[in-house]
């Protein structure tokens, strides 16, 4: 996540490496890495991952042949090659590699650590561990095994925890009444005995459809007395066109304990689009002041995020204030509802505001809750290619915890150095933590046996420090941010 | 005061702007101040009559009358009163009070700090211009400093002291005053230390053709004024080009490079007051609606245009400072007439150019100079009194902003912090002090000021313990490097300061301040190293007294211990305001640092108590003659922890810089 500030870091490369040039061993190309070095001494080295590389622009004049490479982190390098033929081989090499499809054929899978590490990051955050947490609190919850092999769910995990007045069958229905199998699962549960849930839209279509078990399911998460509400994270309108394509929204008659809130957020294309106005306007050397603001403006990308962290505090003030419990969802639940419900978590929990817990956090309600990073994140601001599944969600949400960073500077105990190396290795690791779209295709793909976990290094004793904001100060309870448009701002780091 | 017709009125509400929620009270009225006492909590809210900016009376509102105060610090308070006669009572009064006729009816010529041990000439003499020629080291070869102008003769809006070419003869500033506006002749505002000059006047009389022989004769004169004299020189015109071409048809308007030779001209478009003016009241708009979107938000800002003169105004003087500091050429600055963007655009240089300028003295002394000496008319911009609201502009509110926007983007080169900012903004408005009373120094010497009002700068330097800014380069390492700092060209690092605009409004603001944790931590660390010194210091005692002639550990000590030590030498006297607050129980000391020293503190303590039954053992019995060696042996090891500790503490430090410029970019 770099905007400005490496953007005129990058000049200066930028024009080191055109001056460069000659000095420059053009390249070498490995399996995974471009590799440039320098020859006059300084031993200085470049290693790109292919992933990095959003697209390669060729810009072939008489005299020289130049490369732009443009990588998902916002850094452009040029480079500039003598013979028209290796500009052409590279850059065809490192267009077919940098879209590998095949995760088994990935870096994440040959990369071999050099760092010592203690704990496996793919065994530090267990399902079991959050409910012996959650016991200690309340008797009401099970883990179901139902989606053992993914059947009920696809993008689910294979175990969740679920009310534990409901039984098995009642969760089949209740999934096949939900989008893509995604029934409704705990993902909260506050100090104060409310919760938050998160699952897909349900199947109402245009005819109504009802299904009792999730009706059960959801009104029992309450209880007799208490009121509880639905947030839909799109607007209206969009809920009631979804109708017509079999998806819809509960209706107040069979859900007579929840109140519906809509509270429109913009879909991962719309969100995609806006990332790459933004990076275009941050890019642009000649702007002036004011078509600088004008561009700002209408990347409409601080709106998302001020809507993101609204929805968020919504729900955190239900679920605080009003001890109300929440179900978030919108269409599919794998995008703004994560944003939602995670953002939410760390209003409300402090313990998601320390280094393991925002860890824990973002492997739970992230990765194994069946965001496709592979997918999002295929491609970043800067590729030609038109964008259909890509979509910068956990970008935003990341854009989110930087904010409340800023207004709370000693809450966190990680900095914004640490979300800037997580949107990085969303995009492009040596890291097998990002990779696949949900937990049933990194168990087909052995991720967990062959690759290494991004968290296992997160931990290492060397690079732990380099994350820690040393001016830490543990609160407990809930922050409130501001959601003013005043006091939010772009995030430059 | 006669004005005041109802000096107390009951039962009014006071409503906060956005969640509309209202506490009750009773309103006082006195000459100076309005006073509200909320009837629950006793929270007491004064306002000095000349804080405020508007007062509006809305029409007839629910519950009774209301009445709408605009504060000069951005403050927005709605009074509800039950009574409409003594709402307007109020309105009228409040009219009268906060712009009286004349500048001697001002809180300033009543204000008595009773409270504060604060004397009447304390801070008046504190920044001579003198003073700050000297700092520069003048008089050189090439520039004096004349009394040419003791009497005003030569210009009635300039200080009495002024730098000019050693070589220039009265007679030829005489000529050369006489053909620039209001008689502001080219004078020497800052003397660099590669011998190049900002030199500010106002424009010339230069009409369609008129020329002076002696104005040219004294330029090329300035231009040459220099060891390595240049082929040319810049002049700074801060106009944008229709403004000074306008001019022309009233008989100014600007140099002609025909006939002064070896210049390069240069129109920089910085927007006149009424512009300034214009966009910051948009802005002010734009602030009070707080449930807005985004982008209505980010429209409005863009649309007061604020930001983007803010920037221009940065990237002249980054202009001025790098032909000074980086090409080495002189730059005559000027504008229209040389008081308003020529004192915006010449501080700002100066601050980008010399650290000294970044210390507390050093800035308040270059406020002194740039603005108050050379004629920034604060009477009239900040409507002191009843006058001209077309003279009125946020010029000087628009130079805080932009020294914040610099203070941003450098958070380790300053040696204070906002607070400072605030203070000063305010204080410029509130005429409870003699300083920015006046529009030259010749009318603040007409009131005698100086005898008969108090100095903001005396009451500040009371306060400068709360201005420090932990992190300040200089003091923590060291260093003396004379960095210049250019803030980058592209306009994204240019922010809206919701700390200033949006200072009343609670609910806005970050909501902890990590500096009162980085001072503490700072102050933790100074207290350590005095410890180590101290331990270091018993420790050569006690093997003075034992005759010790030590090993190789001693040497390696007093090598390490010269760090502090000429740490503490070179440390510029402001620190020793911050050491002060270590034994002060300050609010910061309340809070619990330890998260952030976890492992140290509890390994510094023993070291202290460990000495101490040391010290007084006298070496002549030989019984514990033992133990002493013992001890004395042991204490080095209890020095390596605390200087371990030390170190740790630095390298943490060295994290908290680069975090906190991190954070800041």
């Amino acid at each position: 996540m770099s905007k400005e500030e490496c953007k005129y870091k990058d000049q200066q490369l930028l024009m080191y490496l055109l001056s460069a040039a000659e000095l420059y061993q053009p390249n070498s190309l490995t399996g995974h890495h471009l590799i440039l070095y320098s020859q006059d001494g300084e031993n200085k080295e470049y290693w790109i991952l292919h992933k990095n590389v959003d697209s390669v622009e060729k810009r072939y004049s008489q005299d020289r042949n130049a490369l732009i490479f443009k990588c998902k982190n916002f850094k452009k390098y040029q480079l500039t090659i003598p013979s028209f033929e290796d500009a052409n081989n590279i850059c065809s090499s490192v267009e077919a590699l940098s879209c590998l499809g095949k995760p088994s054929l990935q870096y994440p899978y040959f990369y071999r650590p050099t760092f010592k590490f203690e704990e496996d990051g793919f065994d530090l955050f267990h399902v079991e561990h959050e409910f012996t947490d959650l016991c200690k609190k309340s008797d009401q919850w099970r883990i179901s095994s139902i989606n053992l092999h993914f059947k009920a769910c696809k993008s689910y995990p294979s175990q969740v925890i679920v009310p534990k007045l409901i039984d098995d069958r009642a969760i089949e229905k209740s999934a096949e009444f939900r989008q893509d199998g995604r029934f409704p699962i705990l993902s909260y549960y506050h100090t104060n005995g409310r919760v938050v849930m998160r699952c897909g839209q349900p199947m109402t279509g245009t005819s109504n459809k009802r299904c009792k078990e999730d009706e059960k399911m959801i009104n029992i998460i309450l209880g007799p007395a208490h009121r509880g509400y639905i947030l839909d994270t799109r607007t209206s309108q969009s809920a009631t066109n979804a109708r017509s394509k079999g998806g819809g929204f509960e209706t107040e008659f069979n859900y007579p304990q929840w109140r519906k809130i809509h509270h429109g957020l913009q879909k991962h294309k719309v969100q995609q689009e806006s990332l790459i106005r933004l990076v275009e306007a941050c890019h642009d050397q000649s702007t002036n002041s004011e078509k600088w603001q004008s561009k700002l403006e209408s990347s409409n990308w601080l709106s998302l995020v001020k809507e993101t962290l609204s929805a968020a505090c919504l729900v955190a003030q239900c679920v605080d204030k009003e001890g109300a419990s929440v179900l978030v969802h919108g269409s599919h639940g794998v995008d703004c509802t994560l944003q939602v419900t995670a953002l939410t978590q760390v209003l409300l929990d402090p313990l998601c505001r320390t280094m393991r817990g925002f860890l824990c956090l973002i492997d739970r309600e992230w990765i194994k809750a069946g965001h496709p990073f592979a997918s999002r994140c295929f491609h970043s601001a800067l590729s030609n290619q038109k964008t259909q599944m890509e979509g910068p969600s956990f970008t935003v949400f990341l854009d989110c915890v930087f904010q409340l960073q800023q207004q709370f500077p000693l809450a966190f105990e990680f900095n914004s150095r640490f979300l800037c190396e997580l949107s990085r290795h969303a995009y492009a690791s040596q890291f097998g933590t990002f990779l696949c779209n949900s937990e049933m295709e990194r168990r087909q793909h052995k991720v967990q046996t062959k690759t290494v976990s991004l968290w296992s290094y997160f931990l290492s004793e060397e690079v732990l420090p380099l994350h820690l904001n040393i001016i830490y100060e543990s609160c407990n309870g809930v922050i409130w941010p501001s959601v003013a448009p005043h006091s939010l701002y772009l995030w430059d780091g | 005061m006669e004005f005041i017709k109802t000096p107390k009125v009951e039962n009014v509400r006071l409503i906060e702007q956005n969640t509309r929620n209202s506490v009750e009270g009773t309103l006082y009225l006195t000459a100076s101040h309005l006073i509200f006492i909320d009837a629950a909590s006793k929270h007491e809210t004064w306002l000095v009559h000349t804080h405020i900016q508007y007062i509006d009376k809305p029409s007839i509102v629910q519950g009774g009358s209301a009445l709408k105060l605009r504060c000069k610090t951005f403050q927005v308070l709605i009074f509800l009163i039950s009574q409409e006669r003594d709402c307007h009572d109020l309105y009228s009064s409040l009219l009268k009070l906060s712009k009286p006729e004349t500048l001697e009816d001002l809180y300033a010529f009543s204000y008595n700090p009773r409270a504060e041990n604060l004397k009447q000439q304390e801070g008046w003499d504190l920044f001579s211009l003198n003073n700050d020629f000297l700092q520069m080291g003048l008089p050189t070869r090439y520039w004096k400093i004349s009394r040419i102008n003791n009497e005003f003769g030569l210009c009635d809006t300039y200080p009495k002291l002024v730098c000019v070419p050693s070589l220039a003869t009265p007679a030829l500033m005489m000529g050369s005053a006489a053909f620039r506006s209001k008689r502001r002749l080219p004078v020497m505002s800052y003397l660099h230390k590669n011998d190049a000059v900002i030199v500010r006047c106002s424009q010339p009389m230069a009409g369609l053709n008129s020329r002076s022989i002696e104005d040219e004769a004294y330029v090329d004169l300035i231009r040459r004024s220099k060891t390595k004299s240049s082929d040319f020189m810049y002049i700074v015109d801060t106009r944008p080009m229709i403004n000074a071409v306008a001019n022309r048809a009233q008989g100014k308007g600007y140099e002609n490079t025909d006939v002064y030779e070896n210049i390069k001209y240069l129109f920089l478009g910085i927007d006149n007051i009424h512009v300034m003016r214009t966009s910051l009241n948009k802005l002010l708009e734009a602030c009070e609606d707080t449930t807005c979107s985004m982008s209505t938000w980010l429209e409005a800002v863009n649309s007061s245009g604020w930001l983007r003169h803010v920037h221009n105004v940065l990237q002249v003087s980054r202009f001025i400072a790098q032909a000074v500091g980086v090409e080495g050429r002189s730059v005559l600055v000027h504008c229209s007439d040389g008081w308003d963007r020529t004192a915006q655009t010449c501080a700002l240089s100066a601050i980008m150019l010399n650290t000294h300028y970044r210390t507390i003295d050093g800035f308040l002394a270059l406020i002194q100079k740039e603005w108050l000496h050379f004629g920034h008319k604060f009477t009239h911009r900040c409507g002191h009194i009843d006058g001209d609201g077309r003279e009125t502009s946020p010029v000087f509110t628009q130079f805080i902003d932009a020294v914040w926007q610099l203070m941003r983007i450098f958070p380790c080169d300053f040696q204070f912090n906002e607070t400072l900012l605030f203070d000063l903004h305010d204080h410029v408005y509130s005429c409870q002090f003699g300083t920015f009373l006046g529009n030259c120094a010749k009318e603040r010497q007409e009131y005698s000021l100086a005898a008969r009002t108090y100095s903001l700068w005396g009451w500040m330097m009371k306060r400068t313990h709360t201005y420090i800014n932990p992190l300040y380069k200089a003091a923590m390492q060291n260093t003396q490097d004379d960095n210049m700092l250019l803030p980058p060209t592209t306009p994204h690092f240019v922010r809206f300061w919701v700390k200033m605009y949006n200072r009343h409004n609670r609910g806005l603001l970050p909501r902890q301040n990590p500096m009162h944790s980085v001072a503490n931590f700072k102050n933790k660390t100074d207290e350590l190293k005095n410890k180590v010194l101290e331990l270091k210091r018993q420790k050569r005692q006690l093997e003075t007294q034992l005759g010790i002639v030590s090993d190789p550990a001693p040497v390696e000590l007093v090598k390490a211990a010269s760090t502090p030590q000429m740490h503490q030498q070179l440390i510029p006297s402001p620190l020793k305001d911050e050491e002060r607050t270590t034994s002060q129980p300050d609010l910061i000391q309340l809070k619990d640092p330890q998260p952030t020293m976890m492992n140290h503190t509890p390994q510094s303590e023993p070291p202290k108590r460990e000495p101490s039954p040391t010290k007084p053992t006298p070496p002549i019995q030989p019984s514990t003659d033992l133990a002493v060696v013992f001890t004395a042996g042991e204490s080095p090891d209890e020095l390596e922890h605390s200087m371990a500790d030390l170190i740790v503490d630095e390298v943490n430090h060295g994290d908290l810089i680069s975090d906190a410029t991190h954070l800041a970019e």
